[in-house]
């Protein structure tokens, strides 16, 4: 199912805020239709790497190359690169002061300068798919947790973009509501989208991920399909990451 | 009484009854507090009638002969109707608050742009609004007024000064409520505009489509303070010469000696800012009810 084309590869990125040194030299190749999960501890630099790849932080040294595009080159416009690139925040970030309907179409209609009959009705498809179509004319405040998160993965679908980052889209919901967006996101992954998702969710990083990438302190320090890096991690710091996690009965 | 009340249908056990005591508690709060006020408004207008110029002030101020004389002007004694000059104001206050609106906004997005190339820019705004906050209103109507005909420009220099004075009001006010369109832009989310531009969009649709609308609504309270005091402020055109309200007024009382037409003009200017205020209450509520309460419709 794994294509043989290179959705994404990411060469020695380095990122720094100030004196901080976050990403540290990250070396990562996504194959189109694959998905990748990237797991390790806060800080780890999992949310920085997600924003380098959509150009929402200026990457210090290093290249990252999207569908072959040098995306990180000088002088590229970067908001044609992001219409490619779908990205899900850990807090919805949807726009309060607009429908469900208007937080799906505004990009496609301001952005690709689709119409707003095709912007609508393929807004009607995805919410329909996503079970969200009769809450089209709601404003986003009076949807549950996953509801929201589901719109904002319809809003990023919306463009349809090559490639899809989520950034612990879980994170911030109640736990009886994480399970509606996951199922989300496994229907994407059915679905041949290539994906890159941060997070804690590690039975879900086991049951859909093709590999798992460990970041830790800026660099991916262990990286292989769920099976291994799940039940036989090489790196120290790695078996210490899983126990902890097994500890606070996250997996 | 359905949906959220439902809950009180079946208590699990009746309700006290009330006792005789606390009715009578209730009762006696509510005589204590009509009494309270009655004694209040009594003493009050007692301290107002007993005083030693109570005659006086009421021939002076409130005399409704001087009232209706005033509002609608005596043409034969070369005296303007203060309906006629409050006119006036009201057409300076519209046009105004559509010019401060405008610049205001472009000011406060100016301040908003990131980029060495937009520096000079961002530097006249902030000098712009530093120089025109810090100036009295009543200085710049009267620099304007005398100044801008001295230059001898083209056009620009044989004007009114209904034209200088609204020019002066309209910079100044422009200074101030660019900062409160300025607190309103820094008050929404920076996670906001990341998510427009995660979408593609540009920074200038980010800031039209996503940001402004949150930024606008949120300060349309301090918004609508800032223009009722604009419209009060209207009367200090008064002192380059148009026959606005105050003007018209202040003409009657030098005349006639009676300081009835300024009741009038005051009169005036609440009834004007009060239907202002109700429909910014209701702008708030429907805005409110849309996004969180009953009905999507």
């Amino acid at each position: 199912m794994i294509g043989n084309g290179e959705a994404l590869r990411m060469e020695k990125v380095h990122k720094s805020f100030d004196a901080t040194h976050v990403l540290r030299g990250i070396d990562l190749s996504v194959a189109e239709h694959e998905v990748i999960c990237l797991i390790g501890a806060s800080g780890s630099g999992k949310s920085t790497l997600l924003r380098c790849v959509n150009l929402l932080e200026d990457i210090d040294a290093g290249r990252i190359v999207v569908e072959g595009e040098e995306i990180t080159a000088e002088g590229v416009d970067v908001n044609r690169i992001r219409r490619h690139i779908g990205i899900v925040f850990q807090s919805f970030n949807l726009f309060p002061h607009m429908t469900v309907m208007r937080n799906i179409t505004l990009a496609p209609i301001k952005a690709l300068k689709m119409s707003a009959a095709d912007a609508e009705a393929g807004a009607t498809e995805l919410l329909e798919r996503f079970g969200l179509v009769d809450k089209r004319d709601e404003f986003p405040d009076r949807l549950s947790g996953g509801q929201q998160q589901r719109l904002a993965i319809v809003r990023a679908l919306a463009m349809k973009p090559d490639i899809m980052l989520l950034d612990e889209v879980t994170s911030a919901l109640d736990p009886e509501l994480v399970a509606e967006v996951l199922n989300v996101i496994r229907e994407l992954a059915a679905g041949g989208m290539t994906m890159v998702i941060a997070t804690h969710e590690m039975g879900f990083a086991r049951d859909i991920a093709n590999r798992v990438c460990f970041l830790d302190d800026g660099v991916i320090l262990e990286e292989g399909p769920p099976a291994q890096i799940f039940t036989e991690p090489r790196e120290e710091r790695t078996k210490q990451f899983l126990q902890s996690i097994i500890e606070a009965g996250r997996m | 009484m359905t949906g959220p009340r439902a809950w009180v249908e079946e208590p699990l056990e009746p309700p006290p009854p009330k006792e005789r005591g606390s009715r009578l508690l209730g009762n006696r709060a509510f005589l204590v507090s009509s009494v309270s006020t009655i004694v209040f408004f009594a003493v009050l207008t007692l301290v107002v009638v007993l005083a030693p110029g109570f005659r006086a002030v009421g021939a002076q101020f409130f005399s409704f002969r001087a009232m209706k004389a005033s509002f609608f002007g005596v043409p034969e004694a070369g005296l303007p109707p203060i309906w006629r000059g409050f006119l006036l104001n009201v057409e300076v206050f519209m046009v105004a608050e559509v010019l401060i609106l405008i610049l205001a906004l472009l000011i406060a997005v100016i301040r908003q742009i990131p980029g060495p190339v937009f520096f000079p820019f961002r530097m006249v705004a902030i000098v712009y609004t530093d120089l025109f906050r810090g100036t009295p209103l009543l200085l710049v109507i009267f620099m304007f007024t005398y100044g801008i005909p001295a230059l001898q420009i083209q056009g620009l220099s044989t004007q009114g000064p209904v034209v200088y004075g609204g020019a002066a009001l309209v910079l100044s006010y422009s200074a101030y409520v660019s900062e409160v369109y300025r607190a309103g832009i820094e008050s929404v989310h920076a996670s906001q505009m990341m998510a427009a531009r995660s979408l593609g969009l540009t920074r200038w649709q980010s800031l039209r489509y996503v940001i402004l609308p949150q930024a606008i609504r949120r300060v349309i309270p301090p918004l609508l303070n800032d223009f009722v005091s604009l419209q009060k402020d209207t009367a200090l055109l008064a002192v380059v010469g148009p026959i606005e309200a105050v003007r018209a007024a202040g003409i009657y009382s030098s005349l006639r000696f009676n300081f009835s037409p300024y009741v009038v003009a005051a009169f005036l200017f609440i009834l004007l800012t009060i239907p202002l205020a109700r429909f910014t209450d209701h702008l708030i509520e429907r805005d409110r009810r849309r996004r969180a309460g009953g009905g999507a419709r």
